[in-house]
């Protein structure tokens, strides 16, 4: 079996306090797939996210576990040699494409400068290349939106021009943390098209962020439940749907709104599922303090 | 387009109100030999105390009329501004330059570098800022230099406090993350991302510290430790305005009305502008 194209083994991080953020977290992202992480909010699906791309908020820290980028352990890199593996081989595609664009650059110049300056291309092989991306996610004038100050465009341009900027490089695996949240919901599903067009174009490998199911079942072939920054399931979406194995799982499904029953999805999480998880959580923390202290 | 644009928000008058004004004292001081009526240093005994042009008794050529000496107002005013524009520019930028490096520095690395810089910004802080400079002057000696280093080294702080706040914002934004991630280096990204969000607050406060340095230099040369020439200053001609004030009170206001509108132009220049350069208020 070939290696994964991000493999993350029993990922554990922690607060200054001594809480656990991520509790032993496995996952993994096969080349050219699409694998989606879902949980509530605050379940630690950003923090996971932020590992792999070695963002982590300086007040977190790595207590256990290793992730591996196409079969390189980040962890037994040198900072330097790390920054520029995860600069090559990974993207971000983020949750609010209003701040993950900086406000007094020009687009044109935001979207070149990556490939210019840290992948060495020619200024106009980069310039072609983002003409080329913003012609895939259907920018259709693109002289205009190059040279557009962010704030001049609407959410979900925004949101395409960093679709192409994430797609750019080539990337082999893309972070895509909510990339459809914060918009309207009648730019989400052009938005979450595109993704899905471009991700099959160029095949390249999505950990794919969300809370919400729906999506899902649209755009991922494998998924893991997320709570309380634990997997409590795992499993090839169409059979994750079919067979919800966790009881979470089947809360969260029920959670979900239906056109056909809405009021079911007012329905809260059941008290006995969460005293369940409860207990999973705590039991999943005594078996790790024992070698941790 | 952006013309428009500026209107619309009201930004218009008040950035050309006060560059008019500042380029007018500017160019007058710049071009004073030539511009000047009279020789701002001629006394005539025959002529003193004479009256602004309005009043009775005045004298062709002598527009604001003399001082208790016989000498031109305005001639003293206009050369009088080449100081206070020399000192406004120097002291500033060199306020600006030593502020906003060492700002940026704490507010974007945080950690050891931002604990050092700001205990200093507050023991800095914690000397009364008039007497501070009083002392320095009183210390380096009185002259054009020292008036320019004292304020530089008294100031610098109002940069660094700004610019460490807005940097440290900066820090946290998402593009600043995306950089990261990109792979740049941290001093890159300081550059690139950060500090051309910040320009616009540097500009403001640049402005405004043009003009706090011609007050200073203007209390300077009040309490007489500024330059120590016979050259007129603003601050000077307040002084001996001060003493005659009821023989020839327009000794007096001119000037203070000359200060007044520098300072007032500045900070207001330094606010139009910063919308100005603001792209996302632009
Ligand atoms: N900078 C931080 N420092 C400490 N804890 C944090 C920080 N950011 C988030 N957290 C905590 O980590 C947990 C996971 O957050 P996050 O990954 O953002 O959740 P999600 O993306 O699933 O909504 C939350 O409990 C949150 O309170
Ligand atoms: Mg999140």
């Amino acid at each position: 079996m070939s290696a994964a194209c991000l493999d993350i083994r029993s990922l554990s991080a922690v607060l200054p306090n001594g809480q656990r953020v991520l509790r032993s977290v496995s996952l993994s992202v096969q080349p050219g797939e699409v694998r989606a992480l879902v949980g509530e909010s605050g379940a630690g699906k950003t923090m996971i996210g932020k590992a792999v791309l070695g963002v982590l908020p300086p007040s977190v820290r790595i207590a256990e576990g290793d992730m591996l980028l196409e079969g390189e352990d980040l962890g037994q890199l040198q900072p330097k040699a790390r920054r520029t593996l995860i600069g090559a081989r990974t993207a971000l595609i983020p949750q609010d494409p209003l701040t993950a664009l900086n406000p007094s650059r020009r687009i044109g110049p935001q979207m070149t400068d990556r490939l210019v300056r840290i992948l060495g291309w020619s200024d106009e092989r980069a310039d072609n290349r983002i003409r080329q991306l913003l012609d895939e996610v259907q920018i259709r004038d693109p002289e205009r939106v190059l040279k557009s100050y962010p704030h001049e465009l609407s959410g979900g341009m925004r949101q395409r021009v960093l679709i192409a900027a994430a797609f750019a490089a080539e990337p082999r695996l893309i972070v895509a943390d909510e990339p459809t949240t914060a918009l309207d919901v009648t730019v989400q599903k052009q938005i979450l098209r595109l993704i899905a067009q471009l991700q099959r174009d160029h095949g390249t490998a999505i950990l794919f962020v969300t809370h919400d199911l729906g999506v899902v079942a649209k755009i991922s072939q494998r998924v893991s439940v997320l709570y309380a920054g634990k997997v409590v399931e795992e499993a090839e979406t169409a059979a994750l749907f079919a067979a919800p194995q966790h009881p979470y799982t089947r809360a969260l499904m029920a959670a979900t709104p239906r056109y056909t029953d809405p009021l079911a999805s007012l329905r809260p999480v059941d008290d006995a599922v969460l005293a369940g998880l409860a207990a999973e959580i705590a039991a999943a923390d005594q078996a790790w303090r024992r070698p941790h202290g | 387009m952006d013309d428009a644009r500026i209107a619309r928000r009201g930004v218009g008058p008040r950035l050309w109100l006060a560059g008019g004004w500042l380029l007018l004292a500017l160019l007058a001081a710049i071009l004073a030999p030539l511009v000047a009526p009279q020789d701002p240093l001629a006394q005539d005994l025959m002529l003193e105390r004479l009256p602004p042009f309005w009043l009775d008794g005045t004298e062709p050529g002598y527009w604001l009329g003399t001082d208790s000496l016989g000498r031109d107002l305005l001639s003293r005013l206009i050369f009088g501004g080449r100081i206070a524009f020399i000192v406004a520019f120097a002291a500033a930028i060199a306020a600006c330059l030593v502020g906003s490096v060492l700002g940026l520095i704490a507010g974007y690395f945080g950690g050891w570098a931002d604990r050092i810089i700001s205990r200093i910004v507050d023991i800095w802080m914690a000397f009364p800022p008039v007497l501070f400079a009083i002392l320095l002057v009183a210390v380096l000696g009185t002259g054009l230099s020292s008036v320019i280093i004292a304020i530089a080294v008294i100031d610098w702080t109002r940069f660094c406090r700004v610019i460490r706040a807005e940097a440290m914002g900066q820090s946290r934004m998402d593009y600043v993350e995306n950089a990261r991630i990109a792979g740049y280096g941290r001093i890159g990204i300081m550059l690139r991302e950060v500090l051309p969000n910040v320009v616009p607050s540097i500009v403001a406060l640049l402005s405004l510290e043009m003009g706090i340095a011609v007050i200073v230099e203007a209390i300077l040369s009040f309490v007489n430790l500024s330059i120590s020439t016979d050259d007129p200053t603003w601050g000077g001609i307040i002084a001996e305005g001060r003493l005659s004030i009821h023989q020839a009170w327009w000794v007096l206001v001119f000037p203070l009305i000359t200060l007044i509108l520098t300072v007032l132009s500045f900070s207001q220049f330094g606010e139009a502008l910063k919308a100005r350069f603001d792209p996302v208020l632009r």
